[in-house]
């Protein structure tokens, strides 16, 4: 029995995400194969080598790949496809958008945000916005599945393995065109110890500036709710929730964020959880572990002052 | 240029969803139920296309009982030319509809289908790449912008760290997210005007697709609860419970 997991890069690095879809690969058990799939992404192959646990770390590298795109990514693992019972990408922009692809190429079902391994067929996931638990048993040969990184903690750099070429090369069906990425120099969201989000009450983009101060005060990231998203004061990535990020940090600060349903599906695994609102019958307040009711303009400042 | 629009009835966006007392399944008794948000955004990118002069028809098919009629019609009144039941009681997974849509793809000959990112009751995200793959055409997932030429089709997509575009050969497969679009409210006189468009049902077993069941759910549970945490009354009070109670600072 062996699992393939796909590797999740930007050509340059490998994102931790890959480390956590590891360790979600050990607690299946069986061999682990990493596959990095890029151009001149060396530099990726060699980091994922020293992920403990794996046993080979296959590469595709050529220029057809250089942009990640899912018809010809989803051929190529498809192609390899047949040494393995299971499977794995994470539960990132790229793992959803190439690994049902592969699934409907196999004839296989897929399992979509894995959180929990039960046995090697035998999954629990979230449904409804993360407010059912769905524990479902694949019956295909094959396990497909995307495992939602917040889930499992990374893998040690501490293993060594082996290199495999792999020699395939297809041609994309599509054209990139341009990526435009938000620049930060803070850490990422989906891996941040600490996360602070703001919601609608901010009013404005320039207001989001005390929020970012507090996040560069506590070595975290800025997040927010989908409110705050569409009425443009940050850049999508930024959301928080059912259909953004799924994020799980030490400590989650929601500065006027009334906390809907499908915001909380993306913070509610977070340990601990810092409200503040002016509203005390947020709902916020029901899963908060410290709630302030109080105006943000005024507790912010006060808060940043005081650390 | 026709289009598809694959559509999904869902328990609504706002109901707190309800667990059988055996654990067996979600309950689905007296529940409010919707069109799939996603859905509708890909419906109005659709009516939008149309309004602009490239889309030529514009077809909505939803698979599921004879109530998901009810959330055709909401498609037909939003702007829909014409609709497709296909009729059936099974319980079917990502893979099943997509292999049922692939069956109407050729029945129609549509050189787009713009689908909903995901479904919000299974959470799966796959519908939309899963028939891209049986049809061997390109996706645009997650789509923010669309642009459509006569051959071409431009896709702002988003992604964890941004945006990034791509050009797609047609036909192809889009799938929307939130920000495509504001879907628009039907009207009265188009919800009216809604029920006398061309309805059609399609028995599943007449498409000859394999929609046996690949996954079968042993349980739901709720997840965990957070215990109630506590009010505090000024910043103050906040820091020290994070430095000394949380210890998180």
């Amino acid at each position: 029995m062996a699992i393939l997991i796909l590797a999740e890069h930007d050509n340059a690095s490998l994102k931790l995400d890959t480390a956590k879809v590891v360790a979600c690969g050990q607690a299946i058990g069986g061999d682990i194969d990493v596959l990095v799939v890029g151009h001149n992404c060396d530099g990726v192959a060699s980091e994922a080598q020293q992920l403990t646990g794996v046993r080979n770390v296959l590469l595709a590298d050529s220029a057809s790949y250089a942009n990640h795109l899912a018809e010809n990514i989803s051929e190529l693992v498809l192609g390899v496809a047949s040494d393995y019972e299971h499977v794995l990408a994470p539960a990132s922009s790229f793992g959803k958008d190439v690994l049902p692809r592969v699934a409907a190429l196999l004839d296989v079902s897929q399992l979509s945000e894995v959180v929990e391994v039960v046995s090697s067929d035998t999954f629990v996931r979230p449904i409804y916005a993360g407010s059912v638990l769905a524990t479902v048993q694949s019956l295909d040969d094959k396990k497909v599945m995307t495992v939602r990184s917040s889930a499992f903690d990374a893998v040690a750099t501490d293993g060594n393995a082996e290199r495999v070429p792999l020699a395939q090369d297809m041609a994309a069906q599509s054209e990139f065109v341009e990526q435009s990425l938000t620049e930060s120099e803070r850490p990422e969201l989906g891996s941040a110890s600490v996360v602070v989000s703001g919601g609608r009450a901010l009013g404005n983009s320039e207001n989001f500036g005390i929020l970012e101060q507090l996040a560069d005060k506590l070595g975290g990231a800025v997040g927010a709710s989908r409110a705050a998203v569409d009425a443009g004061f940050v850049p999508n990535d930024l959301q928080v929730g059912q259909t953004g990020k799924i994020v799980a940090p030490d400590l989650y600060i929601a500065v006027g964020i009334s906390g809907a349903i499908q915001h909380l599906a993306g913070m509610k695994d977070s340990k601990v959880i810092v409200a503040i609102n002016k509203d005390p019958e947020a709902p916020i307040f029901q899963i908060a572990d410290y709630g302030l009711e109080a105006d943000l303009f005024e507790a912010v400042p006060e808060l940043l002052a005081k650390l | 240029m026709k289009i598809l629009v694959p559509i999904k009835r869902v328990v609504d966006h706002n109901v707190k969803v309800r667990i059988k007392s055996d654990g067996s399944g979600v309950d689905f008794n007296n529940v409010k139920m919707s069109i799939n948000p996603f859905d509708e955004i890909a419906i109005e990118e659709a009516v939008r296309l149309k309004e602009a002069g490239i889309a030529t028809e514009v077809i909505a098919v939803s698979c599921g009982a004879k109530a998901c009629q009810e959330t055709l019609r909401t498609a037909l009144a939003v702007g829909a030319d014409r609709a497709i039941q296909v009729n059936t009681d099974a319980d079917l997974e990502p893979l099943g509809v997509a292999k049922i849509l692939k069956q109407i793809v050729k029945r129609e000959a549509p050189q787009l289908v713009i689908c909903g990112k995901q479904a919000i009751d299974d959470d799966c995200n796959q519908t939309g790449q899963m028939l891209s793959a049986l049809l061997g055409w390109s996706q645009g997932t997650f789509a923010s912008e669309l642009k459509v030429d006569a051959n071409e089709l431009s896709v702002t997509r988003e992604i964890d760290g941004g945006l990034e575009t791509l050009m797609l050969a047609l036909p192809a497969v889009v799938s929307c997210d939130l920000r495509l679009n504001q879907p628009r409210y039907a009207s009265l006189p188009n919800i009216m005007k809604a029920k006398r468009k061309p309805l059609e049902v399609i028995e599943l077993n007449e498409l000859n697709v394999d929609v046996k069941q690949r996954v079968t759910a042993i349980n739901y549970t709720f997840p965990a609860t957070r215990s109630a945490g506590v009010m505090v009354e000024d910043v103050a009070e906040l820091v020290s419970k994070l430095r000394e109670e949380a210890r998180v600072l």
